[in-house]
């Protein structure tokens, strides 16, 4: 059971944007993405949520092809966060965390106890009541990540729980970054596969189980942070000299550039 | 943070629409007193009753319930496909008009009016004013046909080209219109203008009926589809991850609108405004929830219309004003109060 792509392939008018993609997104791990932009990633991203089709390959989401899924069904056991939002409609943060119960018909007074929690977990339970467009850029991408939790909050009846998130930290403040991490870690011990896209390779390696690098839509390696950031290979992918050290807390590898 | 809570609104609205409705049967250029009203409802039950109760009974039986009902509905049609269209296409200022069905609508009238002076009418008045009614359906409806076939690709239905193709459609339908209108001798020209006003001076059961039809269908279709509206506002693809069926619902909607305006327009002409501005407005009050915006705007929508027609039918007597302008002018200064002090809360 898990998330997962066989030798994907996908064109778009008649341009190769992923070769060959095998990718496997487990419950209780982190999975990141990483590379230069243009790499694929968030191509990548779409064809995993069923949003494009590739033109060879296989995408299977809990072991039943991810097109076979209804969309609702779909919905209980994978929730996306995008790197932008296009809301701007008078919603309260509220509401538009409850947005994130459609998919499920769990009642009202459950939904709102799960968007409460929710929303303090994303350290939001202040901004309930405030009107959506009228928040900061950070506490926008707060209500989002809450309502994708609210999404798959509950064991699913559909089998493993799954999060994508596109960047999910790019609007944060430091303080929020590690927040953010930490919900998402949490998520992870909870059995829910999580798949980000992530630009800081420190922050990945953080907080990576798995990690991929892509360049030109293909996976150039993959496995622990430690076998993934290497000098040569991040040279070789971003075109920047990169020095390799250790965190003196944590452990994990740091890239400095 | 909101100016009212969503119920309390449902539940003000509602109160209002009942002595609204009596006052709008009493108005016009016969008075009727409330207690000719109530003789009127008794006569209705076979209590006998004198002779100038039966003028008022036929009165109200025949020209003003007709006429209060199919504002009414007219205003139900409008106000809730326009929340639908705003929903559909994310912008709180889009409106049925732009999937092209208004001027599609247009043009199909202008088309049957300038044709009907010179072969139709013969049949007679009524005749030729129902066959006004069906030109403005078939073209209302052809013309979202075109708008939704024109965007709709092996990908899906792309809002964005719809707005486009809703564009062109509607610039298309507005220059045959003018090679109607230029064709046309001058009753016609008078016709064609006065029917683009949008009155509801001819009013009669059959259109009442064919009112209520698209009502029903309305609301018992589109409020399902409340909660897939909410999560059409976060865009297209957020939607889909939230579990909605987006294409269906998108076609589903666009069918209901070109069908419920169609009717809406072939009844009563083009009245602007109902569609666009009662759901903005109600949103201004109660937030944007579909659940609650939708019955909401169609009891707005309802009742400004009744009372626009009510007050056409007094200020000029015995001639009418065109519905549509009042429309315009009574919810304008309405509107602009609202947007002033939703401003001034920080939620315009």
């Amino acid at each position: 059971m898990s998330l997962c792509t066989h030798k994907v392939s996908l064109q778009l008018a008649g341009i190769p944007l992923l070769g060959d993609i095998d990718i496997d997104v487990r419950p209780g791990q982190i999975t990141t993405i990483l590379g230069p932009n243009g790499a694929g990633k968030t191509s990548l991203l779409r064809v995993l949520v069923g949003e494009l089709s590739p033109q060879s390959g296989l995408v299977s989401l809990n072991g039943r092809e991810i097109r076979k899924w209804s969309a609702q069904q779909r919905a209980r056991s994978l929730a996306v966060l995008p790197q932008h939002s296009l809301l701007d409609f008078p919603f309260t943060a509220q509401e538009v965390v409850m947005l994130g119960r459609t998919p499920h018909q769990t009642g009202f007074a459950h939904d709102r106890d799960i968007v409460a929690q929710a929303l303090k977990s994303v350290d939001g339970d202040y901004l309930a009541q405030r009107i959506y467009t009228q928040l900061s850029g950070g506490e926008k991408q707060r209500v989002h990540l809450a309502r994708v939790l609210a999404q798959i909050w509950e064991p699913s009846s559909e089998g493993e729980r799954y999060l994508i998130l596109d960047e999910p930290t790019s609007s944060f403040d430091l303080a929020h970054q590690q927040l953010t991490l930490q919900v998402v870690r949490h998520l992870a011990n909870k059995g829910v596969g999580v798949l980000m896209v992530i630009h800081d390779l420190n922050l990945a390696a953080r907080c990576s189980d798995q990690m991929m690098l892509m360049q030109c839509g293909r996976i150039v390696v993959s496995g622990m942070p430690h076998e993934v950031l290497r000098q040569d290979i991040i040279t070789q992918v971003f075109q920047v000299d990169a020095t390799i050290g250790t965190h003196p807390v944590s452990g994990t590898p740091l890239v400095i550039t | 943070m909101r100016l009212i809570r969503p119920s309390t609104l449902l539940l003000t609205l509602s109160v209002t629409l009942v002595p609204l409705v009596l006052l709008a049967l009493m108005t016009g250029p016969v008075l009727i007193s409330p207690a000719g009203l109530a003789g009127a409802v008794a006569g209705l039950f076979g209590v006998p009753d004198s002779a100038a109760a039966t003028q008022e009974g036929l009165i109200l039986f025949s020209i003003r319930l007709p006429r209060v009902l199919l504002a009414g509905f007219v205003g139900v049609s409008l106000a809730v496909c326009g929340a639908a269209m705003q929903g559909l296409f994310r912008n709180p200022l889009a409106d049925p008009s732009l999937i092209g069905v208004s001027s599609g609508a247009s043009a199909g009238a202008s088309l049957m009016i300038v044709l009907g002076g010179g072969v139709l009418l013969q049949g007679g008045q009524f005749a030729g004013l129902s066959m006004v009614a069906l030109g403005a359906f078939c073209g209302g409806f052809l013309a979202v046909v075109l708008v939704y076939r024109l965007a709709t690709s092996s990908t899906g239905t792309s809002v964005a080209t719809m707005l486009l193709a809703g564009i062109a459609i509607s610039a298309l339908a507005g220059a045959l219109n003018s090679l109607f209108a230029f064709v046309a001798d001058d009753e016609m020209l008078r016709r064609i203008s006065l029917w683009q006003m949008g009155s509801l001076d001819a009013a009669n059961w059959p259109r009442v009926w064919i009112a209520a039809a698209a009502v029903v269908l309305v609301m018992s279709l589109i409020p399902r589809d409340a909660a897939a509206l909410n999560a059409f506002l976060l865009g297209e693809s957020e939607a889909r991850h939230l579990g909605i069926a987006v294409d269906v619902v998108k076609r589903r909607l666009i069918l209901l609108t070109a069908m419920a305006i169609g009717i809406s327009v072939a009844v009563a002409g083009t009245i602007a405004f109902v569609g666009l501005v009662v759901p903005h407005m109600v949103r201004l009050l109660i937030g944007t929830d579909h659940r609650y915006l939708i019955p909401a705007s169609a009891l707005a929508g309802a009742i400004l219309l009744i009372v626009a027609d009510a007050t056409a039918r007094v200020v000029g007597a015995p001639a009418e004003l065109p519905a549509g302008i009042l429309t315009a002018l009574l919810g304008a200064p309405f509107f602009f109060s609202l947007l002033a002090q939703g401003r001034k809360e920080g939620v315009a």
